[in-house]
Parts: structure tokens; sequence; C-alpha cells
């Protein structure tokens, strides 16, 4: 007796926890959907903002997080499917090289976003194009400060681990067997690779630009202070200009503005466009797992 | 006499970390001949075979004792190429392994890699190299195919036909029939029997029948040795190797 | 069969090895670079203290432009307070109950030096031991104080608050969508409370102070708007999708044979599950619980929106607070390359670092410890 009353209980705590979660996201959703949905128009998409941010549009946000996450695709993409091929294919299990750089990619994706912002700061910034001036421009300072470049080039080290496991992944999947009949017609080892194994592990290079891409975009901590801006007269029109960016504009419209009730219907627009970016890209990364999968099946 | 001898292995010994694998094999396989390996499982017969082309380098465990010898060099000598040596010695596995691509591209991926572009050149490559593995009439207009889509015995084949693709001299096959049906094993030994004309084969079999009806030698490995060498026929009828004729006899194995 | 040279292949595979060090080059850079920004810090406090007291005058900083951008720590202060509760606390320091020694230490602390020409680094920038142990954080004005101690407790209260939420959300919720759960439920309810991980925290932040805020506080009769309860709760809310999908990944590798042993001695499907399956889960759990500590502790944007980001030191979970992430985020933007605001601003994020490092090390040891203890190596 006592015995189906425990179960029973032990049932309603995790499916109550399970419920209450999907609640959660459901009301997430919702309020942001609502809210959200009635202010979106094309012309909100399309402009740029206007009286003091009470009025206008979005694109110059849309359009720097989309230069943002661009530059940090170019240099993140190749560098994480390189380490990847360097672990998978080169490396040996006992490897001390190898579990030395596993070790840094897994401590890289513990460390907080804001000290990557530091990190920005401090070794982009100021060491390296703050060097650049020095060397370059006689001390003006034209590359060491906060824009767009290094911010991206932050962003890449940022999502670095997701690119990694990701390509890791599909490359696991591709057959020793295929590697080996390669080998046996003599191919070399990086033959191989570029021939065999990088055209199969194609779907994983793309699942992981996607992910780096969706956490690029929605990751705000590290561009707080190397190179996002709340209002910009221009586009980003080099790699030295400051940039807008959605997630940057709504943590500052929220906090910041001068008339935050006002500005509340653009705040709900924007963090709609946020979300609808971040789950589209993660929906077609889901997709793309999930084929990769399947064809790995067979 | 030296001239039959197409791989010679001497005192050839390998361990896979402290474990002996290998010990002291002495081996002579002769020029266009099929030469089979029998013996019970993990006695030693395919880890011999991948010692041929080299393929146990890939091991990282695995350390070599020896000399083998291919037309008289070693090819475990220090200024031998084993990417080269894989293409004068080739392998056909156990399990087909076609890449997933055209059947097409399964042949011209090997002369691809080797240099050859021209594509009327791969065109009779292809050709060719169907032929010799008795799968061109039933491809040939299916060349975009996927290799995957084809059968057990068809991938087998058309492996067999991707290493000839290469212009070896000698194929290492293994087991090559294990994952077959009886129909399809019949075509890949009578395959067999037409290869050795242009090819020197070696054949690791677990099927004593399959030895007998297709190899010239036979050599028996047993836990890492390789204890007795000769004519298949004499083999399988009278062995001087009590532990050949245990073997053959199905006492063990 | 004579050995070829492939050059091409060689460099190619040279660089394939020195590019893949970029990770490793990187943790090893953000640890010089952070340390290095903060190491003037130290350098103080290990200096012997200035011979001559500072002349008293040099309270007011002669204008060095940017240095004194905020201006006084009043209303007007920018950064990340939009409800009534003052920036720094400097009013509300007079109600932190438990710490008396709230301004006792300020006559003893080392002046400031005036500081430096801002291309110029802050030579042994005077910030005393006593100054960054003290409970004030006020960073701006003319006795600017670095007290680390409140920014600390405020990232450990938010921090504490959300694993007490989180973890028994993300492990019961995991519990039931491996083992209680049919197939079908599993199938719709993983991905939908994995969305949850989708979702960036600066919208979490933003739903947290727009529409939680005034729920929470009308349903509790709050005093403060913005405070570390509410922080926590948003914390949570990004905090279990990592518990609930490490956990969720432990309790499915539990192997079949305990469920099938437990079950054929006449336990039932709870019984199994509670006591043979989440015992051998634990590590995989834990684990996951540990990370999730560590995000929630260096988590930014949701506590910079949602917890007021007053700098007070007390027990109350409805009071605001200021974390330490929260701090470099605000501050970092309007402080001056050079000057002790900006070193100890490193410092903190160096402490951030040591923090995360330690705490994954530990993870990545304990976790393979104990699972290679329990499975026996088959990691």
């Amino acid at each position: 007796m006592n015995k189906a009353w425990k179960g029973r209980a032990v049932a309603v705590a995790t499916g109550g926890s399970a419920f209450a979660t999907i609640g959660a996201v459901v009301w997430i959703l919702a309020t942001i959907g609502i809210g959200g949905w009635q202010n979106l128009t094309w012309e909100f998409l399309t402009q740029s903002p206007k009286q003091g941010m009470t009025e206008g549009g979005i694109f110059p946000a849309i359009v720097g997080t989309f230069l943002l996450v661009l530059l940090m695709s170019i240099a993140g993409v190749p560098i994480g499917t390189v380490t990847a091929i360097y672990l998978n294919e080169y490396v040996g299990r006992q490897s001390k090289v190898g579990r030395g750089i596993r070790f840094a990619v897994n401590t890289l994706s513990g460390i907080p976003a804001i000290v990557f912002g530091l990190f920005g700061l401090g070794f982009f910034i100021q060491f390296v194009g703050g060097g650049i001036d020095r060397i370059a421009n006689h001390g003006q300072l034209v590359w060491g400060q906060p824009n767009i470049l290094w911010a991206s080039l932050t962003m890449a080290f940022l999502t670095l681990p997701v690119m990694i496991v990701s390509v890791e992944e599909a490359m696991k999947n591709v057959p020793g067997e295929l590697r080996e009949a390669s080998l046996a017609l003599g191919a070399t080892r990086l033959e191989t690779i570029w021939k065999i194994v990088l055209p199969q592990s194609a779907s994983g290079i793309l699942t992981g630009a996607i992910l780096a891409i969706s956490r690029g975009a929605g990751e705000v901590a590290p561009i707080l202070f190397t190179g996002a801006a709340y209002f910009l007269p221009d586009l980003p029109d080099g790699l030295t200009s400051q940039f807008m960016h959605l997630g940057y504009h709504i943590y500052i419209m929220s906090t910041q503005s001068p008339d935050v009730d006002a500005t509340r219907p653009i705040q709900f627009a924007t963090t709609f466009v946020l979300l609808a970016l971040t789950f589209t890209l993660n929906f077609l990364a889901v997709l793309l797992r999930w084929h990769m999968r399947r064809r790995a099946i067979r | 006499m030296t001239e039959d001898i197409k791989i010679r292995a001497k005192d050839l010994n390998l361990h896979y970390g402290q474990k002996q694998a290998l010990r002291d094999i002495d081996l002579d396989i002769e020029r266009n001949r099929v030469t089979a390996l029998i013996g019970p499982s993990g006695c030693g017969k395919s880890t011999f075979l991948r010692c041929l082309n080299r393929m146990n380098d890939l091991i990282e465990s695995a350390s070599i004792k020896g000399r083998v010898e291919v037309d008289g060099m070693d090819i475990y000598g220090s200024d031998i190429d084993p990417v080269l040596l894989r293409r004068k010695v080739g392998m056909i596995f156990q399990k087909s392994n076609p890449f997933p691509k055209s059947i097409y591209e399964n042949i011209a991926y090997g002369p691809r890699i080797h240099g050859i572009k021209d594509k009327r050149a791969l065109d009779e490559i292809v050709e060719r190299s169907l032929r010799g593995a008795a799968l061109w009439d039933e491809v040939k207009d299916e060349l975009t195919k996927s290799g995957m889509a084809l059968s057990g015995g068809q991938q087998q084949r058309l492996c067999i036909a991707r290493a000839i693709a290469v212009d070896p001299e000698v194929l290492l096959m293994d087991e090559p029939a294990s994952a077959l049906d009886p129909i399809a094993t019949a075509k890949i030994e009578e395959l067999i029997w037409q290869l050795k004309e242009t090819y020197t084969i070696v054949i690791v079999t677990h099927s004593m029948h399959q030895a007998s009806r297709v190899s010239d030698t036979t050599a028996f490995f047993y836990m890492g040795e390789m204890v007795e060498m000769g004519p298949t026929q004499k083999i399988f009828t009278s062995p001087s190797q009590k532990r050949t004729e245990d073997y053959i006899t199905g006492r063990f194995g | 069969m004579k050995k070829r040279i492939r050059i091409g292949e060689f460099l190619v595979e040279k660089s394939i090895a020195a590019i893949s060090f970029a990770s490793l080059a990187c943790i090893v850079l953000i640890f010089v670079f952070v340390f290095r920004e903060a190491a003037p810090i130290v350098d103080s406090l290990l200096a012997p203290r200035p011979t001559s007291a500072s002349t008293p005058t040099t309270d007011s900083v002669p204008g060095v432009g940017a240095s004194e951008s905020y201006g006084d720590p009043g209303p007007s202060e920018s950064y990340g307070d939009p409800g009534p509760s003052e920036s720094y606390g400097d009013d509300s320091s007079s109600r932190t109950g438990t710490d008396t020694a709230s301004t006792g230490s300020a006559p003893l602390a080392p002046r400031s030096a005036p500081p430096p020409p801002p291309a110029a680094r802050a030579p042994g920038a005077g910030v005393g031991l006593d100054n960054l142990a003290g409970t004030q954080w006020q960073p701006v004005g003319d006795h600017p104080k670095f007290g680390i101690l409140p920014l600390a407790a405020g990232s450990l209260k938010v921090a504490l608050l959300a694993i007490l939420i989180a973890a028994p959300m993300g492990i019961l919720s995991a519990l039931f969508t491996s083992t209680f759960a049919p197939r079908w439920a599993k199938e719709t309810m993983k991905p939908v409370i994995e969305l949850l991980a989708g979702i960036p925290s600066v919208v979490i932040g933003f739903l947290a102070l727009v529409s939680m805020a005034s729920l929470l506080q009308d349903i509790f009769g709050l005093e403060y708007r913005l405070n570390a309860l509410l922080g926590g709760i948003a914390m949570a809310l990004a905090v279990i999708p990592i518990i609930y999908t490490l956990s969720e990944d432990a309790l499915a590798a539990v192997p079949k044979s305990y469920v099938e042993g437990s079950l054929a001695l006449g336990a039932t499907r709870w019984e199994t599950n509670l006591k043979v399956v989440l015992p051998a889960a634990i590590p995989g759990i834990f684990a996951s619980v540990l990370l999730g500590v560590g995000r929630a502790f260096g988590e930014t944007m949701i506590v910079l929106m949602a917890t007021g980001n007053a700098a007070l030191l007390s027990w109350n979970a409805v009071e605001p607070v200021r974390t330490i992430s929260a701090s470099i985020g605000a501050e970092m933007a309007e402080v001056v390359f050079g000057e002790t605001h900006y070193t100890v601003l490193f410092l903190l994020g160096a402490l951030l670092f040591a923090f995360s490092f330690l705490l994954n090390a530990v993870t990545e040891l304990f976790v393979r410890d104990r699972l290679m203890k329990k499975f026996g190596g088959a990691t």
C-alpha cells in the first residue's frame, strides 16, 4: 500500500518538474511571441532607429549581428575543423598532445563569456591592436580600439569548442574501413582526409557552424566592451568600425534608454527577432544532425 | 629461382604492445600463384597479411622486427615509401568497403590519386578494371549508380576492380568471401582463378574447402607461427606436421 | 618504391598541427593577458606602503577626462539599474545588517595615487588589501572602494539560489523523461526542454526584467523589484537545460542489465529507477550540477538585467545584489585603460577565470575518477 503511494509521489514529483519546465519554456515563447509579433512590421526590419530609438526599426542591428557572425565563422570554422581533423585523424588515443588539446577545448567551453570579453580587450585590442598601431600607425589609435574585427575574433574563440565537437562527431561517424580502403590503394593520409573523410563530414561541419552562429548571435557579454554600440549613424564599413547588435540592443534599450516604457514595444519586437533567428538556426542544426545520424546507421 | 619468389618474409616478428602476434615467420610467396593462409581464428594470418603492405603501420601499438622483401627489396627499409608500396601491393578486405561514391568514381579514385587526370584514360581504366573483376556486363549501363547500392557480392567485386585499377602486382585478400552467399562466393573464387594469370595472390581464408579449391600453395598458421607450408594438395592429403593434420581433420579450429 | 618527399603534404600536416594548438594557445593567452592587466594590483599589494602619507589634497583628481566620466554616483548613473535601488549601494550600505566594518577600514587604506595619464600603466596604484577585502564596492568618486566581498557574495547568492531551483528541477525532469515517461512522451518532451538551452541569456534577462519582476513583486509583496531571488529564478531557467541534458545522458547510460536485474528480483519500476538507476548515474549528474554552478556563477547578462546591481552584502534573498560578472560587464566600457578601476576589474576577471578553471578541472578529475571506479574504466 505504502509502496503504491510512494510510487505515485515519485511520479508526480518527477513529472511535475518536467511539466513545470516545459511550462516555463512555453511561457517564455508565448510572452515574447505575443509581445513581439504585434510590433513586427516590414519597416521594422528594414529601417534604422528614429526619434531617439522610440520609432523606426532595427535594420542596423540585424546587419551588425549578421556581419559579426560572418566574420566569426570565417575565422572559427577553419580553425575548428582543422583542430577536429588533427584530434581525430592524427593524434593517438594515448597521446599527451591530444589529451592536452582536449583539456583545453573542454576548459574553453566552461569559461564565462565575460572573461572572453576581457580576453578580447586585453589581448586583441590592447596587445595586438595596440601593437599594430605602435608599429604601423606611429601610436595613433586605429586598431587598438573596440571594433567588429576584434569582437568577431573573440566570438570565434568562444564558439570554438562547439565547432570542434560537432566536426569530430561527424568524423567519428566515418567508418574506419573507408579510410583503410583509401590507404590500401596508395593514398596518403592527407589525401584520404581530403577526399574521403572531409566530404563525409560536411554535414557535421555545417552543423557546427550553425550552432556556433546561433551562439554568436545571442551572446552579448563578450561584445559589451569589444565593439558593440547602441546607436551608430552608419552601417559598419570596415573592420575598424563598431557595430550594432540585436542582443546588445535589447540589453541597453531595456535598461538604459531614457524612455523605457515608450521603447518597450521595440524591445519586445527585437527580442522576437533575435529569438526567431536563434531558434531557426538551432532547428536547422538539429535537422542536420538527425539526417547525419540516420545516414551513419546505414 | 629467385625470380619466381615475389615476396619473401624472413624472421618476421610482430608485437602488439607486450603481446607477440607473429613469431619467426619465414615464408616465400611465388609469383603468379595463389597462396592461401589458413589457421584457426587469432592465429596471426590476417596480421601477417597486413604486414605485406604495411597496413600494420596504422596500428599504434604494433612493432615489427625482421624482413619482408618484395622483388628483393626490404619494404621495411628506411628508404621505402609505404604509399608507393601499397600501389604495388593491393588489398581486398573481409567486409567490402566501397566508397560512398558512384561505381565510376570508386574505381577512378586510385588512378586519380596517382596522377591520371585525362577523362578518356580514366574511362578506359574503369572499363578494363570492371572487366577484370567480371563486373562490367552487370553494371556497364549504371556507372553513375552509387557503389553502395550493389549487392554484397557485387560490392566485393567492385572492391576488386578498384584494387586492380591502380595496376598492382600483388593482391592481398583477407577472407574476401566470408560475408557472401555461396553463389557470390563461387563467382569470387572463379575470379581469383582468372586473376592469378596477371597478379600474385595471397588469400587468407578460414574455409579449408575454399583454400583447397582456389590455391596452389597453402601455409598453415597456428598461434603466431607458420607451422607448415607446401603445395595445397599435399597439405590437405598428407601434411607432415601433426598440428596441421589436427586442424585439417577438424580436431580444433 | 623509393621514398618520395612530399613537401606540400609535409607543410600542410605541420600547419594542421600548429593550428590545432589554437585552443591551447587561447587558454594560455586568456590566462596571460587577463592576469597581466590585473597584475598592477598584485604589485601594489605586495609593494611597501608609501612612506610619506600621500597628500590629503589629492582627493579631487585633476580632471583627467574619461576617468571622471561617471560624475557622482547619483541617480544619473547609467548602468543596469532601472529600478529604484541605488546602483552602488551608497545609501543602503547603512542597511546591511551583518557587516559592521564597512567604513572602519577607510582611514587605514592608503590613498589612491592620482590617476596616471591614460596611456601609462598605473604603477602601484594604491589599492590596499583592506580595500579589496572590504565590504564596499564603490569604484567611483573621491575615495574609490574596491571591496570584492559584496560582489563575490552577490555571485554566490545568485548561483546558490539558481542551483537550489535548477538542480531538483533538472534532475527530476531528467528522471521523468528517461525512466518514467513512455517513449512517445520522451520524444516530445525532451526537445522542448532542450529548447531552453537555445534561448540567449539576454532574452531570459529581458523577460525577467520586464515580466517576471512585476509578477514576483506582486505575489510576494517585495520591497525591491529587482533582486537576487529574481536573478536566481531567471538564472535557473538558463541552468536547467545544462543539468537536464547531462543528467539525462547519465541516466540513459546506465546499463540495461542493472534495470533487468532489479526487476527480476521483484522491484517495481519506480523502485528500480530510484534505487538502482539514479545512484548509478550519480557521477554524471553531479558533474552536470557542477557545470551548472559554473555557468550560474559566471553568467553576466541575466544578472545585469535582473538583480538590481546594488553591491549589498546581506543574507536577504530579496534584496538587490551586484555580481562579479555584472560589475565587469557594466563598468569596463567606461573605464580608462590603466587606471586602478580598470585593473581591479581585470582582477575580478582573473578570479572568475581561476574559479571556472578549477571547477572544470575538478569536474573532469572527479567524474573520470568515479566513473572509472564504478564502470571499471569503460569510459
